[in-house]
């Protein structure tokens, strides 16, 4: 079996806890982390829209981004290995996220990936953009975890036409 | 030439001078544009000698201004400022995104107000994009602000933004004055987009990094930060002391760049750099061709555009025309069509005219949605920003703040 576990900054915890628990022992694990290349190109976007301004290369003294990408994502997923307690390989993309992830999800079994969006407005559109494009077009099973304990049934609004007056009865 | 002649040939050659500021052609830079249309302008006689004249001695303090605002920015990065600010954002935050996010509105509201937009946009916005990847939280909601409020919260002060720096000597107010009816205004700008922002990336600053690195302690570059204390106690003096601000900005430079060019840790021609020569001649030759065309029509038919009133209705109508022809043709021309116009109108008008130059390029990333268009013509994008987010963002904040901006301003004005 080959698994990919898709690292997230702010979840990464809770998806390899769940991929060291539950992945068979001969399982073949990818942990895979994407940096985000929108957050940059905002950087160097607002840096062009300065009218007239000189637009080298990067201001002296001002470390290039994908430096400081490539260098967090490196000591995120050692942790991330660190704390799963088995080999696994390490893939580092960079790109827009969720396509990153898909192409990367190709020729694997299973991928496992936390939860991201509002948790406080659980319902149909309570995944965020991202999670969502790759629970939708992954090429393979999914499994979405919880990245916190998972909600208690009460949680769950009533149905639609319970609060409503009962009907009017019949003659 | 013939008045119809001139306000053509000038209006074709800011034409072609923004294309060259657009498209950043490599045969054609945009000072060589705006520099050579200015020299041709006056050969043909489009614009007379003295009035020319009249328009670079007007630009001069300005352009003599801005390159000491720009001495200022780079000595206080070499002092280590912005490493300080975004240690102090981390520490601050506990590893909070929404805290960190607030720390970010605010610290790029008070770079841009004291340092100018430039400096936020090339200084400050990597440090954020730095610190923010560092506490393994998302960068974007953190960088999307910086770009916001680069252009938001460039109201406050003259010095903010080089639109406030062209319009402040045209409007005769001291720098204090200034500072005081834009203070309110500034303040519910930002206010909107933190409120606009938590909600908009809400989905991003849910939870917090998980992190087991403790961030650094912040050491702050005293000597640079006493400088800055010193030369914004300077221009709010200014008047009562009977100094040009440009004197306290040139005083500024030369206290946090001095002393590294003695030592030789900063290097003199590394230093000229900074002081964006291209761009200063862009300025006065953008200067010179606007001047021809604001003298042969333009101004006249502005006027016929434009209320110079200082009721609230004739100050919302300002803002935003004044925003709809920032992204037309993108700010700094735009603020140099409006300045003889709104002038007319008093110091109301052309805070209006800011509020609206200022806040109205945050609907696009590229400054104005001419820039935008013509980029994607030609193909000149480089980035992966998702134009749909930024103009989502845009389109949330922009109306709100340009009518909170200039009610709050109308409010100041009754006083």
């Amino acid at each position: 079996m080959r698994a990919l576990v898709w690292i997230v900054e702010d979840t990464w915890q809770a998806t390899v806890a769940e991929a060291a628990a539950h992945l068979p022992a001969d399982a073949d694990v990818t942990l895979l982390h994407v940096a985000d290349a929108e957050a940059e190109g905002v950087v160097s976007a607002a840096r062009h829209a300065l009218l007239g301004r000189p637009h080298g290369a990067s201001r002296a003294g001002v470390e290039p981004l994908p430096a400081i990408s490539a260098q967090a994502a490196q000591e995120l997923l050692a942790e991330a290995l660190s704390s799963l307690g088995r080999p696994a390989k390490l893939e580092s993309r960079r790109g827009r996220i969720e396509r990153e992830v898909v192409a990367a999800a190709e020729g694997m079994d299973l991928l496992i990936l936390a939860r991201d969006g509002e948790r406080e407005r659980l319902g149909p559109r309570s995944l965020g953009p991202p999670a969502r494009f790759v629970v939708d077009h992954t090429p393979c099973s999914v499994l979405l975890i919880w990245p916190d304990d998972a909600p208690a049934l009460a949680t769950i609004p009533a149905p639609p036409g319970d609060a409503a007056p009962p009907p009017a009865a019949s003659r | 030439m013939s008045d119809g002649l001139a306000l053509a040939a000038a209006l074709v050659i800011l034409a072609a001078t923004l294309a060259a500021a657009v498209s950043r052609a490599r045969y054609m830079s945009e000072a060589v544009a705006a520099g050579g249309g200015a020299v041709v302008l006056v050969a043909v006689g489009a614009i007379g000698l003295d009035r020319a004249g009249d328009a670079l001695r007007t630009l001069a303090p300005t352009v003599g201004f801005l390159a000491a605002l720009l001495l200022i920015a780079e000595g206080a990065r070499r002092e280590g400022l912005f490493e300080a600010l975004g240690a102090v954002m981390a520490r601050g935050s506990r590893g909070s995104p929404r805290r960190l996010l607030a720390f970010v509105v605010l610290v790029a509201a008070a770079v841009t107000a004291l340092l100018s937009l430039d400096a936020t946009i090339i200084l400050l916005t990597p440090i954020v994009f730095a610190t923010a990847t560092r506490m393994r939280t998302r960068p974007r909601p953190h960088v999307y602000a910086c770009a916001h409020l680069a252009n938001s919260a460039s109201l406050l002060l003259p010095v903010s933004n080089l639109t406030n720096l062209l319009a402040f000597h045209a409007s005769r107010l001291s720098f204090a004055r200034f500072a005081a009816l834009m203070a309110l205004p500034t303040l519910g700008v930002v206010l909107v987009e933190w409120i606009v922002l938590r909600r908009f990336f809400a989905a991003d600053l849910g939870r917090p990094g998980r992190s087991s690195a403790q961030p650094a302690r912040p050491r702050l570059p005293r000597f640079a930060l006493a400088v800055l204390a010193l030369t914004l106690a300077g221009f709010a003096l200014s008047s009562v002391l009977g100094i040009a601000p440009v004197w306290v900005a040139i005083a500024g430079a030369a206290a946090l760049n001095g002393p590294a060019l003695a030592s030789r840790s900063a290097n003199p021609v590394a230093l000229v750099r900074t002081i964006e020569p291209g761009f200063l001649v862009f300025i006065l030759g953008l200067g010179v061709v606007v001047a021809t065309a604001s003298a042969n029509g333009l101004a006249s038919g502005v006027r016929d555009v434009l209320p110079v009133g200082a009721s609230l209705p004739d100050l919302l109508a300002i803002a935003a025309l004044s925003a709809v022809l920032a992204n037309l043709v993108n700010n700094l021309p735009a603020t140099l069509i409006l300045i003889p116009v709104a002038v007319a109108g008093g110091p109301g008008a052309v805070l209006a005219m800011l509020i609206g130059v200022n806040i109205g390029p945050n609907l696009t990333y590229a400054g104005s949605l001419a820039t935008l268009l013509w980029r994607r013509v030609l193909r000149a994008e480089d980035s992966d920003v998702q134009l749909g987010v930024f103009v989502r963002l845009g389109a949330l904040t922009v109306p709100a703040a340009l009518v909170t901006a200039t009610v709050l301003l109308w409010l100041c004005l009754q006083v």
